[in-house]
């Protein structure tokens, strides 16, 4: 309450860079997952790399052209899906909303028909396109707007939480055409998300940012393997309960079920299985590397973002 | 072209779908124009020589106010516009390839249109069945009937160009109630709908006459009843034209301008 009065007179101001020094490069054809905690600027890059927004300084290129400087010319070659928001007419059919992008994108009744077939049967969209926007669920509604980015075939994909609110079928379904469009045409697609589902499937290379800075660049192996060799393994067991070893671990264990931790450079996964399969009786194991969420999870913390 | 087309041509489908609020805007506008007709009527009985338009024409002026209320009056808002400015759909105009000037201005137009499409037939013909003095008078000449046409399309013009001004201010405020009220309440007085112009006092008319409020609806009704015409409707045509090039150049500076520093915040 005190604050608020006093902000009627004064307020204080602090200037927040977006970003700064962020500087990259991105072939044709490569799939960028772009990841950082709330906060950090992947819309921002994302909506300066469609000339949306205008950034004080520094400089974009795609395909030889700066977004903001030539946002009419860049646009027609680039598809947009920004997951917050929606592209669609709300109270007309989906149909029309389509119709409407075929025509500003100028895209022939022919090639507008076969990508309309494509990504309905892909997506599943036959009964949802005559009914209006509004009448449809989050879930349905994303998978319309997914397909309205992709209806004039874009060389390039930029996509801002694009599976948000999917269920596990559609998320399914947007990664496999997503991958099947960058496959076949060569699209290269930059992917901000925090579903790491999305960069496990999709991402060929991921780079993160906080606070407005790139903080890594690689791909997403290459990450697992920097940040931590160890495996997971899981059994399930008759009788004795296991005990740590050299190299292993114990994280939790429960009656007839524990999860080890394994560091591959003591011993290997094998030699583990076998030492283990000598202590008790083993009904199931499995093993696995540490998941994408895990590894983002403690990257955050180790940059403090 | 196509693509501008193709904007209007949503617009008007996503106007059309609204029918329980263009049969209440028949109602209401019926009601209205008949209220307002009958007050002006008994000012009329009191001493018809003091009034510089004939009732008869006051008559037609309101029933053409009333069935195109929904084309001219700056208060039918497009909040589609307003909205993508405060909740950041912008994001998605702006990913389009489409001179956002030219977009804004199809899809304004073509929803004051369809608006007018879907209103102004009922409540013409309900004026044409009143019964004398208080029916609607057609035009005597196709001369007059063309300029009307010309005049209206104008005016059309002129409404979503100055509306498209408004909206531009909206970049700079967080809320859009407050500007619109006021532009709402001058544009309205200024432009005739609360009482037409030549009722003004002489001073106040020679200049509420050369302002562009007066090239909305002003100028194509006072052309319709016959209260201007010849010469000075053509002048009354190429002032609207002028208008209409000098806040469409307004209006693509301002919003230009606007975008060099938009910001669109929250993902």
């Amino acid at each position: 309450m005190r604050n608020a009065v006093k902000a009627l007179f004064s307020r204080e101001y602090e200037t927040v860079n977006a970003l700064s020094d962020i500087s990259f490069e991105i072939g044709d054809g490569e799939m960028l997952g772009y990841i950082g905690p709330n906060g950090a600027g992947k819309s921002t890059t994302l909506k300066i790399m469609c000339g949306v927004l205008i950034p004080d300084s520094g400089s974009c290129v795609i395909n030889g052209l700066t977004p903001w400087k030539d946002r009419i010319e860049h646009v027609r070659n680039i598809g947009v899906a920004f997951g917050q928001r929606s592209q669609l007419w709300w109270d007309v059919p989906v149909i029309d909303s389509f119709e409407l992008l075929r025509d500003i994108y100028k895209v022939s009744s022919s090639e507008y028909t076969k990508s309309l077939d494509e990504l309905t049967s892909l997506l599943n969209l036959e009964e949802l396109l005559k009914t209006p926007a509004r009448a449809l669920s989050l879930g349905q509604r994303m998978r319309c707007e997914i397909a309205a980015s992709l209806l004039h075939s874009p060389k390039i994909l930029l996509l801002d939480e694009p599976t948000i609110g999917l269920d596990a079928v559609s998320k399914f379904a947007v990664r496999s055409f997503i991958k099947k469009r960058n496959a076949e045409h060569g699209t290269s697609v930059v992917i901000a998300t925090h579903d790491m589902g999305d960069i496990e499937a999709l991402a060929d290379r991921i780079l993160l940012i906080g606070k407005g800075r790139i903080l890594l660049d690689g791909s997403v192996s290459d990450l697992k393997k920097k940040f931590s060799n160890r495996k997971t393994v899981s059994i399930e067991y008759i009788g004795n309960p296991p005990s740590a070893f050299e190299g292993v671990s114990i994280l939790q264990a429960r009656e007839s079920h524990a999860v080890l931790s394994l560091e591959p450079e003591i011993v290997s996964v094998s030699d583990a299985i076998s030492f283990l399969a000598e202590q008790t009786n083993l009904t199931d194991v499995s093993v696995s590397s540490i998941s994408a969420e895990e590894m983002v999870a403690k990257l955050y913390s180790e940059y403090g973002i | 072209m196509r693509s501008y087309l193709a904007v209007f041509r949503i617009r008007f489908i996503a106007t059309l779908q609204y029918r329980e609020a263009a049969l209440a805007g028949i109602a209401t506008q019926a009601a209205w124009g008949a209220m307002e007709i009958l007050a002006f009527g008994a000012l009329y009985r009191s001493e018809p020589s003091a009034f510089p338009m004939l009732f008869s024409q006051t008559v037609s002026y309101i029933w053409l106010q009333q069935a195109f209320l929904t084309m001219f009056e700056v208060w039918y808002w497009e909040s589609d516009i307003s909205s993508a400015i405060i909740d950041g759909s912008i994001a998605y105009e702006l990913a389009r390839p489409l001179d956002l000037y030219g977009k804004w201005f199809c899809q304004a137009s073509a929803n004051r249109l369809a608006r007018a499409l879907l209103r102004s037939l009922p409540v013409l013909l309900f004026s044409l069945a009143a019964k004398e003095p208080y029916r609607l008078t057609l035009p005597q000449t196709f001369a007059c009937f063309g300029m009307f046409l010309i005049s209206a399309a104008l005016g059309l013009g002129v409404v979503t160009a100055f509306s498209l001004i408004v909206y531009a201010s909206l970049f700079y405020t967080i809320s859009p109630s407050g500007i619109r009220a006021i532009i709402s309440s001058l544009a309205g007085f200024l432009g005739g709908s609360i009482i037409p112009l030549p009722f003004f006092p002489a001073p106040v008319r020679a200049v509420a006459e050369k302002l562009p409020f007066a090239c909305m609806q002003n100028m194509p009704l006072r052309i319709f009843i016959g209260d201007i015409y010849g010469q000075e409707a053509i002048k009354g045509i190429f002032l609207q034209a002028f208008w209409l090039l000098a806040l469409v150049g307004l209006g693509k500076a301002f919003i230009s301008k606007a975008l060099s520093k938009v910001v669109v915040q929250g993902g």
